[in-house]
């Protein structure tokens, strides 16, 4: 049976199980308890939870301000409200005073498939990225979200976190969940000369998992790396992985922009020149449909991604 | 300190306020000059801050909101030994330099990096959110221009404040009445501000921002209030202390000439013998 659990309830139950004992963890809301999974800790320690109410912008001034005085403030919204609405806050108020503010960007990418441009938030990793002092995660799954908050929960500095509202396949297991703060995680073709190098990132990570299989089968070699780290991007992986590839594939749940395909290419250009492809939601108001509906519409599967290979290297 | 003293000690802060701007070539000499009594009597006798507790999590926590007034916030923090007047004086808007036009929290004793407006407020409810659900006793300080309350997040900071009544909060609000522009009330009307903020659940206090004993009372008084925030609308002169920048929107950034520069100084010099002689 496939995951039931989504990532942003992943969140709330790994901060749940560490409020008990951590009186510093604070959780700030505005008015998203509901969908950011957050209502559970929100009953059970009203004294560590936070309702701002519909202001993103205060949301993250506050959490600022709890953060200057020690705590360690998590403020869960709407991705694409908190990483455009607030984007000044972030920017001063977590950026530039360096707060522990970790900014939890539920519902990111096209989760609200159907409600359109204004629920997307196909930006937050290009506005996101570009702020000194901020750090960009997207997790691939419940596995890895939980590794990541905890990890996150140990060091003071702010980040942005995004994760999407529907449960994802796993790609990894409780037990196996290789981790290291700031590394991408080689999921396919380690020191491996391959044809196609794949790197993704967020709810990217399971097509271009198929991806790599679909290739298999047809004998093109790809390795593959689930970037969760978008910033700081892991350099020396995507330098490894161009290396032993021929091309460079990247696939991101975002504008072709700015994101993870731009600072990916940047890398590959400055160091190892190789071909890329950088996957990607157009620079356009997206099709309306579930996320999986929008995916397939412009490529973003497991099919997809492995015709994009078939294409390049012909 | 007391007030007689404060009184004559502001005159200096004031010459050399004018002194860091003229060093450093440029500085928001007109908010300085309407913020400076504010801050001096809030660091002199009421905030529990000093250079030796600045550190202290239990300390008393200032946002200058209006963080471009940061010339009179560098000389109130050099005269309490945050810093070194020679050193800010020297350095300050030069290459490199830790000392820039607005405040910058690498520095000893300030809380928060500011200088977009509308933010000192709902940062200073965050602290006081912090103080109050760890049951701890300090106070939460800021000051708003009042041009900046035209930003949205002052207002959306003041109705948190007031939904969670933080009587640790204490907002002043230096209406000086300009902004660059013009006046407040051509540019963006704010009035009835007394009445915005009551009906947004604050205690109100309303002084003439300019005296020194009217500002002690107001700071006195909000600590006392019980479970509401208390905003000090602190009616001042822009350029106050010289009548060549009194009340001037021109004034707002303006770098005196050399002529100008002296007028100004022999009228702070005047109004500190006038101080001493009361």
């Amino acid at each position: 049976m496939p995951n039931q659990i989504p990532n942003r309830q992943v969140v709330c139950e790994t901060l749940t199980a560490h409020a008990e004992n951590d009186k510093d963890i604070f959780v700030l809301c505005s008015d998203s308890r509901g969908s950011a999974s957050l209502a559970p800790f929100a009953e059970r320690f009203p004294e560590q939870f936070i309702e701002i109410g519909i202001a993103e912008q205060n949301l993250v001034s506050i959490a600022a301000g709890l953060a200057s005085c020690g705590k360690k403030a998590f403020a869960a919204s709407p991705a694409c409200f908190l990483s455009t609405r607030s984007y000044e806050q972030v920017k001063v108020d977590c950026a530039y005073s360096n707060t522990n503010v970790k900014l939890i960007g539920i519902s990111g990418g096209v989760s609200y498939g159907a409600l359109g441009m204004s629920h997307h938030s196909a930006q937050d990793i290009a506005a996101m990225s570009a702020l000194p002092n901020m750090r960009v995660y997207l997790p691939s799954d419940r596995h890895q979200t939980k590794c990541l908050v905890e990890a996150l929960l140990r060091d003071e500095k702010p980040a942005y976190i995004r994760v999407g509202r529907n449960p994802v396949e796993d790609i990894y297991r409780e037990k196996d969940c290789p981790f290291e703060m700031d590394k991408a995680v080689w999921l396919k073709g380690k020191n491996e000369r391959v044809t196609a190098a794949l790197i993704a990132c967020g709810e990217m990570v399971h097509p271009a998992l198929e991806a790599a299989a679909i290739l298999q089968k047809g004998n093109i070699s790809t390795s593959l790396l689930d970037m969760y780290c978008v910033k700081p991007l892991d350099k020396e992986a995507v330098i490894e992985a161009a290396q032993n590839a021929d091309i460079v594939v990247t696939v991101e749940e975002h504008s072709p922009y700015g994101g993870l395909g731009s600072m990916v290419a940047q890398v590959v250009g400055e160091n190892c020149p190789r071909r890329i492809k950088c996957l990607a939601l157009p620079d356009a108001p997206v099709i309306t449909g579930t996320s999986q509906e929008v995916f397939a519409h412009y490529g973003l599967t497991g099919e997809g991604i492995a015709a994009t290979v078939r294409g390049l290297i012909q | 300190m007391n007030l007689h003293e404060l009184e004559i000690l502001s005159w200096d802060l004031r010459q050399q306020t004018l002194d860091i701007i003229m060093a450093g070539g440029g500085g928001h000499i007109g908010g300085d000059m309407s913020l400076m009594n504010l801050i001096l009597v809030l660091y002199e006798r009421h905030l529990r801050i000093s250079p030796e507790t600045v550190h202290d999590p239990d300390r008393d926590r200032f946002v200058l909101s209006k963080g471009h007034s940061m010339e009179a916030y560098y000389a109130v923090l050099c005269h309490k030994g945050f810093l070194d007047l020679a050193d800010v004086t020297a350095n300050f808007s030069k290459a490199g330099s830790p000392y820039i036009g607005h405040p910058n929290n690498k520095l000893p004793g300030i809380e928060m990096n500011s200088g977009s407006l509308g933010h000192g407020l709902p940062v200073c409810v965050g602290m006081a959110l912090a103080g109050k659900r760890s049951g701890k006793s300090w106070r939460v300080y800021t000051v708003m221009g009042d041009g900046e309350l035209a930003e949205g997040s002052v207002w959306e900071g003041a109705m948190a404040a007031g939904h969670y009544k933080l009587d640790n909060l204490c907002a002043v609000v230096d209406r000086n009445r300009l902004q660059i522009s013009g006046t407040t009330e051509e540019v963006m009307s704010h009035e009835p501000l007394t009445e915005r903020f009551a009906s947004f659940g604050w205690n109100t206090i309303e002084i003439n921002g300019d005296k020194i004993s009217e500002i002690d009372v107001a700071y006195r008084q909000a600590q006392e209030v019980k479970r509401k925030p208390t905003v000090i609308i602190a009616n001042t002169t822009k350029g106050y202390g010289s009548p060549l920048m009194a009340n001037k929107a021109g004034w707002h950034h303006h770098l005196p000439t050399a002529e100008e520069y002296e007028q100004i100084k022999r009228d702070f010099a005047r109004g500190k013998e006038v101080a001493q002689s009361a």
